[in-house]
């Protein structure tokens, strides 16, 4: 490590694998009560384990990306960290607030909560992924906002590198699109209009930036390359995200009683989108094969490239599946919806936090790199997780388009609890995966005491 | 990429270009408020449609059922209910739960009160008369 205030980068890592086990764990509840309906009811009815699901997913990520911009900032400015107290402050207020809104979940019935919480003083509550309690609404944006604060200070005292202001740039948009959450018009067409303002401009704008610039930091450490051509790809990319990935917010207008002419526009910017991904991982194996070093954290580079390759899949290949508007018609909100953001979630953002945490963690712990047995067992997880979210992904798709056939396009219509009962085997097999997926979770954590000869960093 | 090419022009195209489209976006989000009127039901925004909604959110119905195609995948699409079920059966639906029959997915009871069953049906009739572009494709969501 080369600054010491890059180690408050380790608490934010290890709450957000902790957050990401839980996260799993109400995902196999759920997948269990699409196959098994009573499961669990009422004590844990599937909207609850879905808010836990989804909150604790966007909650570890924001650790993951806090974690990573703690770490980077520091190397990239050349400078220690402007305040690491605030920065420890911060994340135990963000975990604190972070639990309290689980617990809540789980404890209070919904309505009662809203209730408790202030929502007859601003209703931002009940629409999803924005479930939160007004107080953890308004605890987000003071996080976030002092964490934004401790890292400008940072860069302002050291050296500006284009890594550093891209990730900043990404993060400044990530808390000025959540300031869209407290706003939730009575007209429900505005609502959903301006929802998607934090939802799609989060995961198909500001957050690639985030994606873009730690990939970049890691790239760099492991190959050797020369920063300048590093950094010029960055540019190209992030560019290519904003031209399309703004006006492609387009293919979320097509049928919430927007204008018509909102089909044209989604559909051709959105099928663009796929562009920056590809050239993502066209960048990721580039670098690696023009490498400079040998670095001895080979589970590292594995992640770096496996982000490229799944963010591709998930987010470009599986988003344009079903982007243009014709195709979207029949497929909009289906179990195809959910095969893509399971694996766009998975391959971008799950799997660059764990880039940063595999290349990262070795030296907070005070060597280069892992015992070699350790990066075995951890190259394994990856290889299960991995394989386990292509898998749920297929039997996803497979059960999307049955649904589609079956209750969307056949001649004679199938009810929706009808047509899910039809495809009830791929939901079997989503869940048997889903197991697999856990025990490389569980695989994963075991690689880090895992012991063995190391080098010192 | 070719060696003339560099970082702070690839900068600045960036600033640009997002820039642009960024503008380009609020010049069509602006058009699009201007139309939404002609196209949003907004005219039947009663009192009771606005419970209706505040009744939707604050139960977390969206953790279910999509409503106009997003939301949850695991209930039915209710969006367009109103003009499958009609009033009274929704009423009565929700009343009943849970069914309780071993095995299938289960509705939480609400024990909401008859007005506010009026309310949320009131606000299920307003969101399907919203011009969704003719979606969904049939009845059954
Ligand atoms: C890493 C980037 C991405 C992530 C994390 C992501 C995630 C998601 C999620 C979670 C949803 C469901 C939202 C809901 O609950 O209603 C969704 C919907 C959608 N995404 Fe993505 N996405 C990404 C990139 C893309 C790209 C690049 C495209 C297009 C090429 C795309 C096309 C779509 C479309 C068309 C929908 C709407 C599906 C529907 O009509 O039901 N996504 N995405
Ligand atoms: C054991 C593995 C998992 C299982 C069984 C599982 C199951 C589920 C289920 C049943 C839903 C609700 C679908 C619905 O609304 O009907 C869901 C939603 C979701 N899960 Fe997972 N999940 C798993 C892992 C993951 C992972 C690893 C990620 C991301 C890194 C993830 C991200 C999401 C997202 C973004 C949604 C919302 C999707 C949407 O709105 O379209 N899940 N999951
Ligand atoms: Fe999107």
């Amino acid at each position: 490590m080369q600054y010491q205030s890059q180690a408050v980068a380790k608490p934010y890592f290890i709450a957000a694998i902790a957050l990401f086990v839980g996260q799993i764990i109400f995902g196999l509840i759920m997948g269990l009560q699409y196959v098994m309906g009573d499961f669990l009811f009422p004590e844990i009815p599937f909207n609850v384990a879905r808010m836990v699901h989804t909150n604790l997913l966007i909650v570890w990520l924001l650790f993951g990306f806090m974690g990573a911009t703690y770490y980077l900032i520091p190397e990239e400015s050349e400078t220690e960290l402007f305040s690491p107290k605030l920065a420890i402050i911060t994340f135990w207020v963000f975990l604190a607030a972070g639990v309290a809104t689980v617990l809540g979940y789980l404890l209070v019935p919904y309505a009662s909560l809203a209730k408790f919480t202030g929502n007859d003083l601003l209703a931002t509550m009940g629409r999803e992924f924005l479930e939160q309690p007004l107080p953890t609404k308004v605890g987000i944006v003071v996080v976030v906002l002092s964490f934004i604060f401790n890292v400008v200070m940072t860069m302002l005292k050291g050296r500006k590198t284009a890594i550093s202001l891209v990730l900043v740039l990404g993060l400044v948009g990530l808390a000025v699109f959540f300031l869209f959450s407290f706003y939730n018009p009575h007209n429900l067409v505005k609502d959903k209009y301006y929802w998607w303002w934090v939802v799609h401009l989060w995961v198909e704008g500001v957050w690639e930036l985030i994606l873009g610039a730690i990939l970049a930091f890691v790239l760099i450490k492991v190959t050797g390359v020369d920063r300048e051509v590093v950094e010029k790809w960055l540019y190209v990319i992030i560019t290519m995200t904003l031209i399309t990935g703004i006006i492609g917010t387009g293919h979320h207008y097509y049928w919430i009683g927007a204008p018509a002419y909102w089909q044209v526009w989604g559909s051709v910017f959105s099928a663009l989108e796929p562009i920056p991904f590809f050239m993502l991982t066209i960048f990721a194996f580039n670098m690696v094969n023009k490498r400079r070093r040998e670095h001895p954290n080979k589970a590292a580079t594995l992640w770096a490239l496996g982000t490229g390759v799944m963010a591709f899949l998930g987010a470009g290949v599986w988003g344009f599946m079903h982007t243009l508007a014709p195709v979207n018609y029949y497929t909009h909100g289906t179990q195809l919806t959910a095969a893509h953001g399971h694996m766009a979630f998975y391959g971008a953002y799950a799997m660059v936090v764990l880039t940063i945490i595999s290349y990262a963690m070795p030296i907070l712990r005070g060597r280069a790199a892992n015992s070699n047995k350790a990066q075995v067992v951890e190259m394994w997880s990856f290889w299960l997780m991995t394989v386990a979210m292509v898998f749920i992904t297929l039997f996803l798709t497979a059960a999307g388009v049955l649904q589609t056939w079956l209750q969307r396009i056949s001649t004679t219509p199938m009810s929706f609890m009808a047509t899910q009962d039809s495809v009830a085997i791929f939901y079997w097999m989503r869940e048997v995966s889903g197991v697999v997926f856990l025990i490389g979770l569980i695989v994963y954590i075991t690689s880090f005491f895992i012991k063995g000869e190391t080098k010192a960093s | 990429m070719a060696t003339r090419f560099t970082k702070s022009m690839a900068r600045n195209i960036f600033f640009g270009g997002s820039l642009f489209f960024f503008l380009l976006f609020l010049a069509l989000t602006f058009d699009t408020n201007q139309k939404l009127p002609k196209r949003d039901n907004s005219q039947n925004l009663t009192a009771s449609v606005i419970h209706g909604k505040k009744l939707w959110e604050t139960n977390n119905c969206i953790g279910c059922h999509t409503l106009l195609g997003e939301g949850a995948y695991f209930a039915p699409e209710l969006g367009n209910v109103y003009k499958r079920r009609g009033p009274d059966f929704i009423k009565a639906w929700i009343k009943s739960q849970p069914t309780g029959v071993p095995g299938r997915r289960q509705m939480p009871q609400f024990n909401f009160t008859e007005q506010e069953l009026n309310d949320l049906v009131e606000f299920l009739k307003y969101t399907s008369e919203i011009n969704t572009n003719n979606w969904p494709p049939n009845i059954e969501g």
